[in-house]
């Protein structure tokens, strides 16, 4: 415990003596550490280089230390580019925590032998757990009528309207991306009594529900579309017009994957036309900026990129950070390793 | 209503159904689907007679009663005036405005709406536990109000894996949240008027020690004179200050004042409600409050529902006078 509190003290003093614990680099601190606090992360087998407390200017910072720098800790906000790694020629892992990858060159970490490690399964509960409760308050209008009740129209106008409230049984429910938490999402949506389809990059042969190469045909035989993938140069805009089209008027999506899976502006398009009866967005292309046309929406229910996190899951992305840290410097096997690039 | 002749003298014969109070499913569906060649409505509501003479002008052709909540309650008397009656169906699973004991004395049938609704429930218990625990309707109000750009994050919700919830009443709609709950990684424990035998859930004798070992009760039983205000202070301070409260059954099975006092002091975290004691009146302390979840009755509604409960009342209005067993009988006799 001596060697940690030491650490304590020289973390944030950049003009001590070098220590002998390799850095770990931190450009912006991921929203993890910020909710859990920094104190939980702190290991003896490695020290934390935080960037955001130096003086210097990034790249005088990054060179001055480029030497000790053995492992990057990053997030959405602090993207690992293949100029960064170029600065960081002792770099040998990047650890992100988060479940994307998306901004992590991973071909250019492939090609300099760095090892990857992201969130695992740590928020695939989580994740399914908000997939879903956003379909069930979408289709069954929870939010809208929780807005309904407040505002006094139970009492003067009487009954809920039934309007376009579906049943879930026997629903037919196409998992874009088949992860994770889409397998999680999966097992719940069975439970429910709904009919699972999916899309992958690839076929799960393990998995006896019914797989569409296509997007949009998988949308064109779903009643309702649940994004879970990651967000990758294919992913992108994936889910546009021709999809929105085939899944159709009755049709409903729910986003928990990135905003930029969808062509929001097309998104919102269809919404405000009826042209698909409702959506369930955790994720926005522009966050914290949603588009404003989706307020006056009742069949829209919007979370500020929220529904997926829990206290639990981020301490379990807490342990599991450290614990890939830990593993690296110990020569261990990683815990999460990211396999394909 | 014109008619020929004989066609009016047909529909004449059939067998009536009392209606006491307009039922807005059949509005809903639409009057035409209810139509019948075995029975047909008589609405006490559109007499200008009062309901005691009405009842007396037409028993000898009332054979059966359709009820739904918020109807007049089929008393003893009413059943006294009505001796040709040998059927009640209601449009609702719950039987708390049906007299039970004279209608079996009587011998008069029951049919509910059995277990048609119990997905629908039970999806919707399901849902508003999400929203209580993950914030999903507050967030959604906190968006709108375009506070996520200028407030920044919203708090973080509770994890709903691991959850120990806590189902008061295991009949089908109990059942059908357990094994919803159970694909969550959600335990299950009961309490219920018997224990179920062939159910491997822990069961608890009482409803307080039941509140004392979860994190969230979900209440899916009827309303009775035993069930009547059994979720009190008592319950509510067992099951403790992180604890939820779903109640997708009826509103006086809780004390609704010291369950909201329990809100208001933070004695327990949250509340998913689509039901109240004294409907459409919610109390105001509730409307300031974003760790509950509010909802007008509406757990039983899809239009799917609608048409299968449709189906069965006329299939169990049918049956009976076709002498045929009845779809959805309640009881044993």
């Amino acid at each position: 415990m001596a060697d940690q509190e030491e650490e304590q003290d020289n973390t944030g003093d950049q003009n001590h003596k070098p220590q002998d614990l390799p850095q770990v680099l931190i450009l912006k601190p991921p929203p993890v550490l910020s909710v859990i606090g920094e104190e939980s992360f702190l290991s003896n087998k490695y020290q934390f280089l935080k960037a955001w407390e130096s003086p210097l200017p990034l790249h005088q910072f990054l060179t001055a230390h480029a030497g000790s720098i053995q492992a990057i800790l990053c997030s959405g906000a602090s993207p690992v580019t293949d100029d960064l790694l170029q600065l960081l020629p002792s770099v040998r892992l990047v650890v992100t925590a988060s479940a994307g990858t998306n901004h992590i060159d991973l071909e250019a970490c492939h090609r300099r032998g760095i090892s990857v490690t992201n969130a695992g399964n740590v928020f695939s509960d989580d994740g399914a757990d908000a997939a879903v409760g956003l379909l069930i308050d979408v289709l069954r209008k929870i939010t809208a009528s929780d807005r309904y009740v407040r505002q006094g129209l139970w009492v003067s106008e009487g009954d809920y309207p039934l309007g376009s409230k579906f049943q879930l049984r026997g629903k037919r429910v196409g998992i874009v991306g088949l992860g994770g938490i889409g397998l999680e999402i999966a097992k719940r949506l069975e439970a429910l009594g709904c009919n699972v389809l999916y899309t992958s990059r690839k076929k799960k042969t393990f998995l006896s529900y019914p797989f569409y190469s296509d997007v949009c045909q998988l949308a064109a035989h779903s009643d309702a579309l649940i994004i879970c993938c990651a967000l990758t140069d294919q992913t992108r805009h994936m889910i546009d017009k021709d999809v929105f089209s085939a899944l159709g008027k009755e049709g409903v999506i729910v986003n928990v994957g990135r905003g930029a899976i969808v062509d929001e502006k097309e998104m919102v398009r269809c919404l405000v036309h009826g042209e698909i009866a409702g959506a369930g967005l955790d994720v926005f292309e522009n966050e914290p900026d949603v588009p404003k046309e989706l307020f006056e929406l009742d069949n829209v229910v919007l979370s500020p990129h929220r529904a997926v996190f829990t206290p639990e899951s981020f301490m379990a992305l807490c342990e599991l950070v450290v614990g890939n840290l830990e593993a690296f410097f110990s020569n261990k096997p990683l815990l999460s390793p990211v396999m394909d690039v | 209503m014109a008619e020929s002749t004989d066609c009016h003298k047909a529909q004449q014969d059939f067998p009536k159904v009392l209606i006491l109070k307009p039922i807005p499913f059949i509005n809903l569906v639409g009057e035409q689907y209810f139509a019948s060649n075995k029975f047909t409505f008589v609405e006490a509501y559109d007499s200008s007679l009062p309901l005691h003479q009405f009842l007396s002008t037409h028993s000898p052709s009332i054979k059966a009663i359709l009820s739904s909540v918020g109807a007049p309650p089929i008393t003893s008397d009413i059943l006294h005036l009505l001796p040709e009656v040998g059927l009640v169906v209601t449009t609702s699973v719950g039987l708390n405005q049906v007299d039970l004991l004279e209608c079996r004395r009587r011998g008069i049938k029951v049919a509910n709406a059995g277990s048609i609704f119990s997905d629908d429930v039970a999806d919707f218990a399901v849902g508003l536990l999400i929203d209580v625990l993950r914030k999903v309707s507050a967030s959604d109000g906190y968006v709108r109000k375009g506070l996520w750009a200028t407030k920044g994050d919203y708090p973080l919700g509770s994890k709903l894996g691991g959850k120990r919830i806590g189902i008061v009443g295991l009949g089908n709609i109990g059942f059908a949240v357990a094994k919803r709950l159970e694909a969550f990684r959600c335990s299950i424990s009961y309490n219920s008027r018997k224990r179920k035998p062939h159910v491997s859930y822990p069961f608890y004798e009482s409803v307080c020690e039941l509140a004392a070992n979860c994190d969230v009760l979900v209440i899916c039983c009827e309303l009775t004179d035993h069930t009547h205000h059994m979720i009190n202070k008592e319950v509510l301070s067992a099951l403790g200050k992180e604890g939820v409260i779903v109640n997708i059954g009826r509103g006086a099975i809780i004390n609704e004042k010291e369950m909201v006092q329990c809100l208001v002091q933070g004695e327990i975290a949250g509340a998913g409600l689509d039901v109240f004691e004294n409907e459409p009146d919610v109390p105001l302390e509730l409307f300031a409050m974003d760790n509950v979840v509010l909802s007008p009755h509406v757990a039983v509604f899809t239009p799917e529902s609608f048409l299968d409960l449709r189906d069965l009342v006329v299939g169990n209005l049918e049956a009976f006078f076709s002498n045929k067993p009845l779809l959805s009988k309640f009881g044993d006799w």
